[in-house]
């Protein structure tokens, strides 16, 4: 039926690739609705965890999460500076 | 006893002040007494399509701040003597706009008509919160196309969490009205379909606005497309709608000029 409706349009129905689309943002969009901001949350205990051994700049922590149809998956980027191996060496001992 | 109902939808442009009109106009010609307030403060239009932005005096925020009594700024239809507009204020500052004035002017409101029928801004700000805020009903303005449908899902969630009604545990009566619809690029797969939107939406169908000239036309002379053209597509289709908010059970039809295989194909009932 798609394939007759594509010959006879000459075009591709997009409209089923909308509809899968909104189902997989919604779904995530509803879960999120009413809770507290989960990056946010993850952001601020990751940061206080690596803090406790690393001087940090907050600036430099990044969580990021992307979704796939899936899986999602999440990025936590975090920017240390230079030398700070030597301060885990002095916090050992 | 006096129903509040909200036009709302998120995303802007999709015919929330034109479905205002026209719903409002429908009611009126069916001997309901009916107001409509413009809530869009600082970008009013209602009293544009309805071709009274000369008779404009007196506005919402006058009536909230006091400066001006509700009877003052109320403006009666030409046409229909049961329909009259509450027109918003052109100033630019909307926090002139308090949960408390509204609040007290819809009280006001409910001792005086049958329906009161808010045009919401488009966005999810504090506009559109007021102008949902004391609502019994909603009707979520919806054009085929994947954004907006992703605002008006995120529109029910508000209704449902943001109103007086959610805050004490009951629910607003909520209802999808599609407008835009081309049941051409539709029935070819280019536009999401009806039965999509709804089963991604999950509340029920008030209605199917064809896209259609008569639209425009209407707003063009300033009078509702339900006066302007009763016989056009999209009036038939606002005045089955307003008779399903009035509880009767009409037959769920895409009104097209060219009758036919179309719209029997088509053709549904409401949920
Ligand atoms: N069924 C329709 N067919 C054709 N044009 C339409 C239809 N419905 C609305 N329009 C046109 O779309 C435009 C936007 O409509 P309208 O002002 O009612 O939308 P709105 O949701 O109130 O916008 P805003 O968010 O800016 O308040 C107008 O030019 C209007 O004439
Ligand atoms: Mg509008």
């Amino acid at each position: 039926m798609m394939n007759l409706l594509r010959l006879l349009g000459g075009r591709t129905a997009s409209a089923p690739v909308a509809r899968e689309r909104l189902q997989i943002l919604l779904a995530h969009e509803r879960g999120l609705r009413g809770q507290p901001d989960l990056l946010g949350l993850l952001r601020a205990e990751i940061l206080a965890v690596v803090s406790r051994h690393v001087v940090l700049d907050p600036e430099k922590v990044i969580v990021r999460m992307d979704r796939g149809k899936h899986v999602s998956t999440l990025e936590v980027d975090i920017e240390v500076p230079n030398g700070f191996e030597r301060s885990i060496a002095a916090a050992a001992t | 006893m006096a129903k509040v109902l909200v036009v709302t939808s998120g995303k802007g442009g999709v015919g929330k002040t034109t479905s205002t009109a026209a719903l409002g106009a429908a009611l009126a010609q069916m001997g309901e007494k009916v107001v409509v307030v413009d809530f869009d403060v600082g970008l009013r239009n209602l009293d544009l399509v309805l071709g009274a932005e000369r008779r404009v005096v007196f506005d919402l925020i006058n009536v909230v701040q006091g400066v001006a009594k509700l009877s003052q700024a109320l403006i009666r239809d030409k046409r229909l003597d049961n329909l009259w507009l509450l027109p918003a204020s052109q100033t630019r500052d909307k926090d002139a706009l308090t949960d408390e004035g509204v609040r007290s002017v819809i009280a006001d409101l409910r001792t005086k008509f049958d329906w009161i029928l808010c045009d919401s801004p488009a966005g999810i700000e504090r506009g559109a919160t007021l102008a949902m805020r004391y609502a019994d009903e909603a009707v979520i303005v919806t054009n085929p196309e994947v954004s907006s449908v992703r605002d008006s899902d995120r529109i029910i969630g508000m209704l449902d969490s943001k109103t007086v009604k959610a805050e004490r545990g009951e629910r607003v009566e909520k209802h999808v009205l599609i407008t835009r619809y081309d049941s051409a690029r539709a029935a070819r797969g280019e536009m999401l379909s009806i039965e999509d939107i709804l089963e991604i939406l999950a509340t029920p169908l008030l209605g199917i606005i064809p896209e259609s000239q008569d639209v425009l036309r209407a707003s063009n002379v300033g009078s509702p497309v339900t006066l302007n053209n009763a016989a056009s597509a999209p009036a038939r289709a606002y005045v089955d709608a307003a008779r399903r908010l009035l509880g009767e059970a009409v037959t769920m039809t895409v009104p097209v000029e060219r009758k036919g295989l179309m719209n029997r194909l088509l053709g549904r009932r409401a949920a």
